[in-house]
């Protein structure tokens, strides 16, 4: 600092130490870029060599037809049966249970130690490994209730595992409706829960709803909770009950990428294709909503 | 103005909100609301209670100077073996060298997007390397295993390197938390008042002295912050390490040998069906608590630190 100081001063340029410290600088813009770029680079590279790996496999008979022990002929419609099953459960438990878990602790829980304590524990959940809940699926769901590896066994241990960041994330939208709109209604005569239920909730819908969207993307990618309570399974007919036996995408793909048969790395590069365009169109939904709302 | 009539408005609406609800509808809908929020509570609960209650069982087989005190992890094929620190080593070998490989990466680019970057430039990026955080975890492992050991790996390192080895799952790892660190770091740093960096600026110093020497210094508790939830996500982070980095329990730091990690045990007994009751079964939860402890000490000591930068800016 001193140097800088008596760089303006004395004119330093004559040293060279000015252009030397502005040199560095202009240096460090395109340093730092070349950095930055390193994770798009990755982005990039991942999603040409599943394309190229998996591009030829793509077809319908792939999303038809049943795994198989031979590559040409294994495809992905139990996994995709299941994945919609397991999703569908989870996403219908995580919706009123998460949007009620937040409005208690914005609108009606007592300020007080309790809160803060169920706070922490909220953040601290969110952090725990998808495995632990894998683990925790299988003590509690599929041995101690006798559910076994089913799929209502498997939407319970995802919805476990999600909850905490969309309760996080439907907080935080409860929390941008301004505290105005909730005075005007209560100034009006309108109790608590006619606040809540008429103002508060509608406008954080959007907000709520984009969270929902992210933690459904993100269990639908999951892979190690499920092969932990028993997914990692064959599979060869259509799921019509929650207590079938199930299988699901990423554990498909899971399955082809360990094979040691170049044929099956393929599938897998295709199962990779078709699971990341849902995903993608989930996270893309998410991004639309939250972009729709932020202009409203 | 706008902040004393919000002071009011918040005392007007506690003073309205703390009447006593008179329908019994109203209690009725509260209660159930409560109940929703009862389920995390019980979620932490069950968890704590169904590792716990099945290591107990664990160290009724095996001594705690077994697990804790010898080195050799063999679970599965007789005689049979407890100690943990063969797992633990296949853990720390994969958190020391994906963290060489995300830190630089990841910091460079917070700063870069943070402290150089064009808006509409940072409108592009942002999005793309945020995008990394949406890939599923199977999708990376099937990158680490097929693409980054076969291509990258072998034609730099020789055949010497196994097709199952730490240095491919850490390499990838560090891609999938990129945006982890760079996201919240950045944030940390966009916290960080313009004052100082017009300060700085004002007593002559570059860009790039501003970022390294005002900027970073200053936003140093989110940085580390960011660092910490990542350590934990390595830890608990499963499918990469248990499809790239092997199922060979190895007592080592080398990043080119094939090691198992915490996770990787936990998972590969998961896809088997050990029987209930068996002392392979039992551990499965007693490497479970251990896993579920350091990820909390990690992620405690990240909020903590969150805490600390919202405190002194935002």
């Amino acid at each position: 600092m001193a140097n800088a100081t008596m760089g303006a001063e004395i004119r330093l340029e004559a040293t060279g130490q000015v252009a030397r410290r502005q040199r560095a600088s202009r240096w460090s813009r395109w340093i730092l870029f070349g950095f930055a770029m390193i994770g798009v680079v990755a982005l990039f590279l991942l999603t040409v060599i599943t394309i190229m790996e998996g591009g030829s496999r793509l077809s319908w008979d792939l999303i038809q037809n049943y795994p198989s022990r031979f590559a040409e002929r294994a495809g992905l419609r139990s996994s995709l049966i299941g994945s919609a099953w397991v999703m569908s459960i989870t996403m219908g438990l995580v919706v009123p249970i998460a949007i009620g878990t937040a409005i208690w602790i914005e609108e009606f829980a007592p300020r007080n130690r309790l809160i803060d304590l169920i706070k922490l524990n909220l953040a601290n959940l969110a952090g725990v490994p998808s495995i632990i809940y894998g683990v925790l699926g299988l003590a509690v769901f599929v041995r101690f209730m006798s559910l076994g590896p089913s799929i209502i066994a498997g939407a319970l241990t995802l919805f476990l595992m999600i909850l905490p960041m969309t309760v996080i994330a439907s907080q935080e939208a409860i929390r941008q409706v301004p505290a105005s709109v909730r005075q005007g209604s209560l100034a009006l005569g309108a109790t608590k829960l006619q606040t809540v239920w008429h103002h508060v909730l509608p406008g954080a819908l959007p907000g709520m709803i984009t969270g929902v969207i992210l933690a459904v993307a993100r269990a639908a990618g999951e892979t190690a909770a499920l092969i932990m309570i028993g997914a990692f399974t064959f599979i060869s007919f259509d799921n019509s009950s929650i207590f079938d036996q199930f299988t699901t995408m990423p554990i498909q793909i899971y399955n082809w990428t360990t094979r040691p048969q170049q044929d099956f790395r393929a599938n897998a590069a295709a199962g990779i294709i078709v699971l990341m365009a849902i995903v993608l169109t989930f996270n893309l939904a998410a991004a639309v909503l939250r972009e729709r709302f932020r202009r409203n | 103005m706008q902040g004393t009539v919000d002071d009011e408005g918040a005392a007007m609406m506690a003073a309205l909100s703390d009447r006593p609800s008179k329908r019994l509808g109203e209690k009725i809908v509260v209660a159930v609301l409560f109940l929703a929020a009862a389920v995390s509570i019980f979620t932490t609960f069950a968890i704590v209670t169904v590792l716990v209650t099945e290591t107990v069982p664990f160290f009724q087989h095996v001594s705690f100077r077994e697990f804790f005190f010898t080195t050799d992890w063999q679970p599965l094929f007789r005689p049979v073996s407890f100690g943990i620190w063969e797992l633990i080593a296949g853990t720390l070998n994969i958190v020391l060298w994906s963290m060489v490989f995300a830190l630089p990466v990841a910091l460079a680019a917070a700063v870069y997007l943070s402290e150089y970057a064009h808006h509409r430039t940072r409108s592009i990026l942002k999005p793309l390397l945020e995008a990394l955080a949406s890939i599923p975890t199977v999708v990376y492992a099937y990158f680490a295993l097929t693409f980054v050991t076969p291509n990258v790996l072998k034609p730099l390192l020789g055949d010497g390197i196994s097709i199952f080895n730490a240095l491919g799952a850490s390499i990838v790892m560090a891609i999938m938390l990129i945006p982890t660190i760079a996201s919240i770091s950045e944030d940390a740093m966009s916290a960080v008042p313009r004052e100082l960096r017009e300060g700085a600026y004002g007593l002559g110093a570059t860009r790039l002295e501003v970022a390294s020497r005002v900027v970073l210094p200053a936003a140093l508790s989110g940085v580390i912050a960011s660092v910490l939830l990542a350590i934990a996500r390595v830890v608990g982070e499963t499918m990469i390490v248990a499809v790239a980095a092997g199922s060979t329990p190895n007592l080592t730091l080398d990043p080119t040998a094939s090691v198992q990690t915490m996770t990787g045990f936990m998972l590969q007994v998961g896809l088997g069906d050990a029987a209930r009751g068996g002392v392979e079964y039992q551990s499965l939860f007693a490497v479970g608590l251990m896993l579920f402890l350091i990820t909390l000490f990690f992620n405690i000591a990240a909020n903590w630190f969150v805490r600390r930068f919202r405190e002194v800016y935002v």
